[in-house]
């Protein structure tokens, strides 16, 4: 019987081996860290009920899937954050938009058939005939799970919201520490 | 009905999505590695979001998913083990 010798020959061959397989190892540890993880981002730009239910949904069960999501509010979403309206201190555009953005969540209107707002509200009463959690119990939930809110520092600035108008425990956010997220995340939306 | 066992029971009965699969994960984790988690639903589409949940999370594996009735509506029941 002969024995075949399975030990890697003792050449220049295995130095080139061994060298392929150091920029191979590096290459693979390059890749590793560029994965995305389980992690989910959503912009809510939306300032519209259904969309916004639509991200909380998605949120609430991404997060009951073990996932990390973070959810950027800016512009018209700042008004999903919003827990009162000041004009004290506004200039003139300032409460212009106050006064014709909602002052709460509870105050969203819908996409599609709001009719000054009676649309909404019939939505609302559908979701509560049908058991569906509110809105507000969504976001409740959402926090109680560790889903990351973030407010668009620049278009709070535009707008004029004040961060006293806002909810608290929010985190202040910019491009990059969106970008941040996104990046590393499996799952990115915009709504 | 079922005679498969199970250590915990929740009611997300009347419960519509995402609610089943929000309690049912805070409540998995009041459960020791091996035990299994009973839900009984009534939300049709749980049973699509069980069996997601347990193929996307490493720690919760499918046991087994039933239909069946009560009070003349379906319920739905799934059985859920905490893996680790």
């Amino acid at each position: 019987m002969t024995v075949t010798d399975l030990s890697p020959p003792q050449t220049a061959e295995a130095g080139d081996l061994a060298d392929r397989l150091t920029a191979l190892e590096s290459r693979v540890a390059q890749l590793e860290a560029t994965q995305p993880e389980d992690k989910v981002a959503i912009v809510v730009f939306s300032g519209e009920l259904d969309r916004v239910l639509a991200s909380f949904v998605i949120a609430t069960g991404a997060a009951a899937l073990g996932q990390e999501v973070s959810m950027f509010f800016t512009f018209w979403g700042l008004s999903v954050l919003k827990k009162q309206s000041k004009l004290a201190g506004k200039s003139l555009f300032e409460k212009m938009m106050a006064v014709m953005s909602p002052a709460s969540s509870t105050e969203l209107p819908v996409s599609k058939m709001n009719y000054f707002g009676v649309g909404a509200k019939m939505l609302r009463r559908m979701m509560r005939d049908k058991n569906v959690s509110s809105l507000e119990e969504m976001m409740e939930m959402s926090r109680e799970m560790g889903v990351k809110l973030l407010a668009c520092e620049m278009s709070r600035d535009v707008m004029g919201i004040g961060e006293d108008e806002l909810i608290d425990g929010l985190e202040p956010a910019g491009v990059a520490s969106f970008l941040g997220e996104s990046l590393r995340s499996r799952t990115n939306l915009f709504i | 009905m079922s005679e498969t066992t199970f250590d915990q029971e929740l009611d997300a009965r009347g419960l519509n999505c995402p609610m089943p699969l929000v309690k049912a994960r805070k409540q998995i984790g009041d459960l020791a590695p091996g035990q299994v988690l009973k839900i009984v639903a009534t939300d049709r589409g749980s049973i699509k979001d069980f069996q997601g949940w347990t193929k996307i999370a490493a720690n919760v594996e499918l046991v087994a998913q039933e239909t069946g009735s009560e009070d003349e509506r379906e319920i739905y029941l799934h059985f859920i083990r905490k893996v680790s």
